[in-house]
């Protein structure tokens, strides 16, 4: 398909002429008017599945359910509550360790994969590339199953492992335990993700960029830091503005794992399985819809500290 | 919703032809450093590799296990009998053949879903890439900032959106919001505003072509990779995605693998006399991850030059 784009070289004759003004106001007008029409099919979706839920959410936050049935308007009291939730901030407070330790973990992991492929010192480089990327394909759900049995005691060939040496197997699924465990699942499953992204980023660096450097014999190691990494900047937040909102938003493993281990995790481990409790077990909607806006505004503040502050540091260099 | 945006593309993503070069350069140079391999490096990456191909190995031979073995045998080799057949045929018939049931309803909701998103997000991003007009700066930011909304705030009043139409339950309430890829969109104005040269529409213009039959008929085929890229991906977010469905449906029969999948779990994990349902959950986990991991082998070539584009201009 990449041949494609060579045979798309226009006709001479388009270049020279000029089209009278006249013409050219008419086919303004007619470029907006397909403008619109190739962009409204999806605005219309969009609006009605973003846009509109957000202000009804927004709307329905403002209000309490009353036991009798029927809401009263309570102004900002469902957020002075969430405020001062110990099951809203202690998830809160999960949720960004999760970010502060699995994140940098996941993100350097996938760098280095990436620019390891990219240098072509690498035997079986694509294959190996499939492998870290595999795990992409499967659902969260699959992943979080798999592992927990991974982990399990009963049939889990970790635990089988550590019986075959004569020592206790670790409880993987304890109290201490279980934001690892949960970390390494994540990492798992987006690696190869986060990977792709930087090694497509990497493969379009253009040659020049490095041989220079290398011909004056610098080494790979400082090639990669000094050229390479600051070339695929932009793909690098990409990946880091998606991984601060995929934190925050844990939902899938946390789920899953409160099944495996449900006096260890809870079902408030996370803000969004939080918000899942109180909107369909305790049927409080205004008040997981207050939560839910909470942590959007959240992952909104960090995301843009983050940005911000990358952005300086590229002023200032 | 003036959230930053993740760095919206500048014209300058029109200086298009840029990777075509580098990459044949790249393709001598490469040959040039055939002999350059370090033995370090790939027993280092590999390693690493095995970490993600183990449990998917585990996932294989313990498919292969009878209950009785799965707790008697190591979890990396085989047990006594090979029971891949047996447990696939149980997975199949179990409680009335339901299984197969969920396979369908994926490929329906995962098919149409990246069908329709790829779609939507291949017009939009074309029309936000290759047309001037007033307002598309302030939309096109709105749609990026979207990303950032957390997936319950718009779960909730979409549930409740729904269910006063009276859409839950139904297919429509999973495939619906799915047809929204902000990301999808994005990506797909990077690759247009790359991948389709400004001459060209010009010339189709010049012959009279109407603007809808220059997007289907000639900006689509250069779009390729970029639809490949978006659809892919959606499909594997609609395949994958759990919480929707999760509060969506209350029917099996509607299910999606995914939530099938855990409810099996959690009458495996309850239940002392349903003990005989981890070989079929293990088999049936395995057996729904096999079509999307062929997908994207099949597709690599296309999904990894539309990524591509997208990244770099990120």
């Amino acid at each position: 398909m990449a041949v494609l784009a060579a045979s798309a070289s226009a006709p001479p004759n388009s270049r020279s002429r000029r089209p009278p003004r006249q013409r050219s106001t008419q086919s303004t007008r007619r470029q907006t008017r397909a403008a619109y029409l190739l962009i409204t099919p999806f605005l219309v979706v969009f609006v009605a599945m973003l846009i509109v839920p957000l202000f009804y959410s927004g709307y329905l936050s403002l209000f309490a359910t009353q036991l009798i049935g029927g809401q009263e308007f309570v102004g900002l009291s469902n957020y002075v509550q969430a405020l001062t939730d110990p099951s809203f901030l202690g998830g809160l407070g999960r949720v960004g360790l999760f970010l502060l330790i699995q994140v940098p973990i996941m993100l350097v992991l996938a760098l280095f994969f990436a620019l390891a492929l990219d240098s072509s010192r690498v035997r079986g480089s694509k294959a190996a590339r499939l492998a870290i990327f595999v795990p992409y394909a499967v659902p969260g759900v699959v992943a979080t199953l798999m592992w927990g049995y991974l982990y399990g005691n009963d049939f889990g060939p970790i635990a089988q492992t550590f019986r075959a040496l004569g020592i206790d197997a670790p409880n993987l699924l304890a109290n201490d335990t279980i934001l690892g465990s949960m970390m390494n699942i994540v990492t798992w499953e987006f690696v190869g993700y986060n990977m792709i992204i930087m090694y497509a980023a990497l493969r379009t660096i253009p040659t020049e960029l490095f041989d220079a450097a290398e011909v004056d014999g610098a080494s790979e190691w400082r090639v990669a830091w000094s050229i390479k990494i600051p070339a695929i900047r932009p793909a690098i937040m990409l990946t880091v503005i998606f991984s601060i909102i995929g934190s925050f938003q844990l939902f899938n493993e946390p789920n899953l794992l409160y099944r495996l281990a449900p006096n260890v995790i809870g079902n408030d481990f996370t803000p969004n399985q939080y918000a899942y409790t109180v909107a369909f077990v305790n049927q409080d909607v205004p008040y997981a819809a207050a939560i839910a806006f909470l942590l959007g505004l959240v992952i909104m503040i960090v995301s843009y500290v983050v940005q911000l502050s990358t952005q300086r540091k590229e002023n200032l260099s | 919703m003036s959230a930053p945006t993740i760095g919206a593309p500048t014209p300058s993503a029109l200086d298009a032809p840029r990777a075509s070069t580098p990459r044949a350069k790249r393709h001598r140079r490469q040959i040039m450093r055939e002999g350059r391999r370090s033995t370090l490096l790939t027993v280092l990456l590999w390693a690493c590799a095995a970490y993600f191909l183990l449990p998917l190995l585990w996932l294989l031979i313990a498919s292969t296990k009878s209950n009785a073995d799965l707790f008697s045998s190591f979890g990396f080799w085989f047990g006594k009998d090979f029971n891949l057949f047996t447990n696939i045929a149980q997975v199949f018939t179990f409680k009335d053949g339901v299984y197969l049931r969920w396979v369908l309803n994926t490929v329906v909701y995962a098919g149409v879903s990246a069908f329709g998103a790829s779609l939507l997000a291949t017009m939009a991003g074309y029309g936000f890439a290759k047309y001037r007009f007033p307002g598309a700066r302030a939309i096109f930011s709105v749609v990026l900032g979207s990303i950032m909304i957390p997936l319950t705030a718009l779960a909730i009043p979409t549930y409740l959106l729904f269910s006063s139409a009276g859409l839950t339950n139904t297919p429509f309430a999973v495939i619906i919001p799915s047809l929204v890829s902000p990301f999808g969109v994005y990506l797909m104005r990077v690759y247009a505003a790359e991948s389709v040269p400004d001459s060209l529409i010009e010339a189709a213009r010049m012959d009279g072509a109407g603007e809808m039959r220059i997007f289907w008929q000639v900006a689509l085929r250069q779009l390729g990779p970029g639809v490949v890229t978006v659809f892919l991906f959606s499909l594997v977010a609609t395949w994958n995605n759990y919480f929707l469905p999760l509060i969506m449906l209350n029917t099996s029969d509607l299910y999606p693998l995914t939530v099938g999948l855990a409810q099996w779990q959690a009458t495996a994990a309850a239940g002392s006399g349903s003990q005989a349902l981890f070989s079929t959950v293990i088999t049936g986990s395995l057996v729904s991850i096999i079509p999307l991991v062929i997908a994207f082998l099949f597709l690599q070539r296309y999904w990894q030059s539309g990524l591509g584009t997208g990244a770099v201009k990120g």
